[in-house]
């Protein structure tokens, strides 16, 4: 993309690429219908003009982002849709055609379970490695980057990354711990003294291990990819671009783990700071580069350890949000929507994080009081979410259409709403699920 | 000096906390007093937490403190103060979910409220939280739970509870991740707490404590 272009330029680029599909061979996707070439292009529209805030859509938008319910909800047990990547994807599609919501985020959730078993990824549990086939990958929490190691990271973030905390997380890339300094490799005196360690037998094993990981990433990225194909020539897009972290989550979630980095916020605030800075462009990039890559604009940002109760306002304020507030700047600077997910309550957190321009970014909300929500982020952003796990799981059909009626009421009437599901969820019942869309499409129609 | 050093740990200075603490040992300060004085400003900072005026990072580094303090007058304590218990609480995630943050705060601020605090892990069968009842006889039983696998492994924990007859003999309460009033409906506990302030004041209320 044109350097030149400006960041609302980039960001309809990035629309106009995905109203207009290409096939694998890159020619002009062919729909199954005319009537699902023009659904597909209203679904993404509604969901465009929702979040741009600019003119009402025709209707409030409404989509399913769930963990693993489409597959537990077909009999399917976390372990099978791990491994079986072909009924992986076809669950999936049907799923999609029974709910039929405006959009859909892909079959990506199971993952390959083969792959990671490959690789010997310790930084979670899976059905078989730890973890009851029926139930969902878990993360192990732990302080794989230790606290003298901040200066490592603030240097070279990715070869910290390489040399030191890979090897830690996967048990097969105990190579990585001997890869030369890249940086390094500049003249031709001595050039081969770098290359040195892919010769030894360690470096060469992690090397073999990365190739059948690669494949088996290959195997399983087929059925998988081709379900958001077939969804699309069938009148469903996939609008998630890819994925990254508010810099504090990154170290607080799966570096220093939530005691280290507590901690370090007493013990070594300059440098946690510090390093977060390091760490804020390269999450821009990774947003950025993987929107250009999908040709989705939707990238989405969970946030974990702002959240109410985790850190007092002025922790917040300090720690927290002016990184991820970067974040979300240079995402929308590369034509990205950021689609921060404010997981758990994020009441007293609202005023700080409206600091944002209008009508560029979507916001999940979980359990925050939507009402709250509107009158302060929702001036800014589209919402999307608020339909509790709980409801969805034990509640009746009534009782979700009352509810999505009361979003809609409450936080529905201008625009600038989606209707989904507020936290990611593994089982529920599904005549719910169906009712929340069926509600939406409903009483969701703007006069 | 244990006033001073009450206040340190209060006001989560921890080089000079620790820097009192070596100087009280090498005068030849009564170790019980230490402890004493630790268990005080844990006290404190449990208060503040429940005022919100403080949060994790505190609660966390409250419990390093301690944690470090201990270290260093093991050597001169020939046992370890007797504090006087308000109750007992077995607490732990069910079984299939191992999040185990927001029960170690609960953990910990039951502690820090005078609760004698078993804490059976992650990932726990109901079987395990039967056998602990059954051991340990808590007042009260917590059960976590991160994700919404939780809701039915948190009923099947309440129903074992009650089909080896414990129902009466404890005060069950939930929390975690999407619990709310009616997942407390559904597992049939007494009651969900939305945050760890809410799970000790169930605790002191199940116990009799003002």
């Amino acid at each position: 993309m044109d350097k030149q272009l400006s960041a609302a330029e980039k960001q309809e680029a990035l629309w106009q690429g995905k109203l207009s599909p290409k096939d694998p061979a890159g020619n002009p996707l062919q729909f199954q219908s005319p009537q699902a070439e023009q659904a597909y292009k209203e679904r993404i529209l509604r969901f465009k003009d929702a979040i741009q805030m600019e003119k009402l859509p025709d209707r409030v938008p409404v989509t399913v982002f769930p963990s693993m319910f489409p597959w537990l909800s077909a009999g399917m047990t976390v372990q099978e849709a791990m491994y079986d990547y072909g009924k992986c994807a076809e669950v999936f599609k049907k799923f999609v055609l029974d709910y039929e919501p405006d959009v859909h985020w892909g079959a990506y959730a199971p993952g390959p379970g083969r792959f990671f078993e490959i690789l010997d990824y310790k930084l979670y549990s899976w059905p078989g490695h730890g973890v009851a086939p029926e139930f969902s990958y878990q993360c192990n929490e732990g302080e794989y980057m230790m606290a003298d190691e901040y200066d490592a990271l603030i240097q070279d973030p990715s070869g910290y990354f390489i040399n030191v905390y890979l090897p830690r997380v996967f048990g097969a890339l105990g190579g990585f711990q001997m890869l030369p300094f890249f940086p390094g490799i500049l003249e031709m005196y001595g050039l081969a003294l770098s290359f040195i360690p892919f010769g030894l037998p360690p470096v060469q094993a992690t090397f073999q291990a990365l190739f059948e990981a690669g494949a088996e990433a290959l195997k399983w990225v087929g059925p998988i990819g081709g379900a958001d194909g077939e969804l699309a020539v069938s009148g469903f897009p996939n609008i998630l671009g890819g994925f990254t972290k508010a810099p504090f989550d990154v170290i607080g979630d799966t570096l220093r783990g939530t005691k280290g980095i507590m901690l370090d916020i007493y013990r070594q605030p300059d440098k946690l700071i510090k390093a977060m800075e390091a760490l804020t462009p390269l999450m821009i990039k990774m947003g950025v580069g993987s929107a250009r890559q999908t040709g989705n604009p939707l990238i989405f940002v969970p946030l974990h350890k702002g959240a109410d109760g985790f850190l007092s306002d002025e922790q917040f304020k300090k720690f927290y949000w002016p990184t991820l507030k970067e974040v979300i700047l240079g995402l929308i600077e590369g034509g990205c929507v950021p689609l921060p997910a404010l997981e758990g309550f994020w009441n007293t957190r609202l005023k700080v994080v409206q600091d944002i321009p209008r009508g560029k970014t979507l916001w999940m909300v979980d359990q925050s009081d939507m009402a709250e929500v509107k009158k302060t982020l929702g001036k800014k952003a589209c919402l999307l979410g608020n339909v509790p796990s709980s409801l969805l799981n034990l509640g009746t059909p009534q009782e979700v259409r009352d509810y999505v009626k009361k979003i809609i009421d409450v936080a529905g009437k201008d625009g600038g709403l989606i209707v989904c599901n507020g936290a990611f969820f593994d089982q529920a019942r599904p005549e719910n699920v169906k009712a929340m869309v069926d509600a939406a499409k409903e009483y969701g129609v703007y006069k | 000096m244990s006033k001073k050093l009450i206040k340190a740990i209060a006001d989560m200075k921890e080089e000079e906390a620790l820097r009192l603490v070596k100087e009280m040992v090498q005068s030849g300060a009564e170790p019980m007093a230490i402890m004493e004085a630790a268990r005080e400003a844990m006290d404190i900072v449990g208060k503040r937490y429940e005022e919100g005026t403080y949060y994790l990072p505190e609660l966390i580094l409250a419990g390093e403190m301690l944690g470090r303090i201990t270290e260093i007058i093991k050597p001169e304590l020939t046992k370890m103060p007797e504090v006087k218990r308000r109750g007992k609480v077995v607490i732990g995630t069910v079984k299939g979910d191992i999040h185990d943050i927001g029960k170690n705060i609960v953990a910990f601020m039951l502690d820090a409220n005078g609760f004698e605090v078993l804490d059976l892990g992650v990932d726990v069968p109901p079987q395990k939280f039967v056998q602990a009842i059954q051991e340990a006889q808590p007042q009260v039983v917590g059960l976590s739970g991160f994700l919404t696998l939780a809701f039915d492994t948190m009923k099947e924990t309440v129903e074992a509870i009650k089909a080896a007859g414990l129902r009466d003999k404890v005060k069950i309460m939930i929390g975690g991740g999407q619990v709310n009033e009616s997942i407390k409906e559904y597992t049939g506990a007494d009651a969900y707490g939305r945050d760890a302030v809410a799970g000790v004041s169930l605790a002191k209320q199940w116990v009799g404590v003002k």
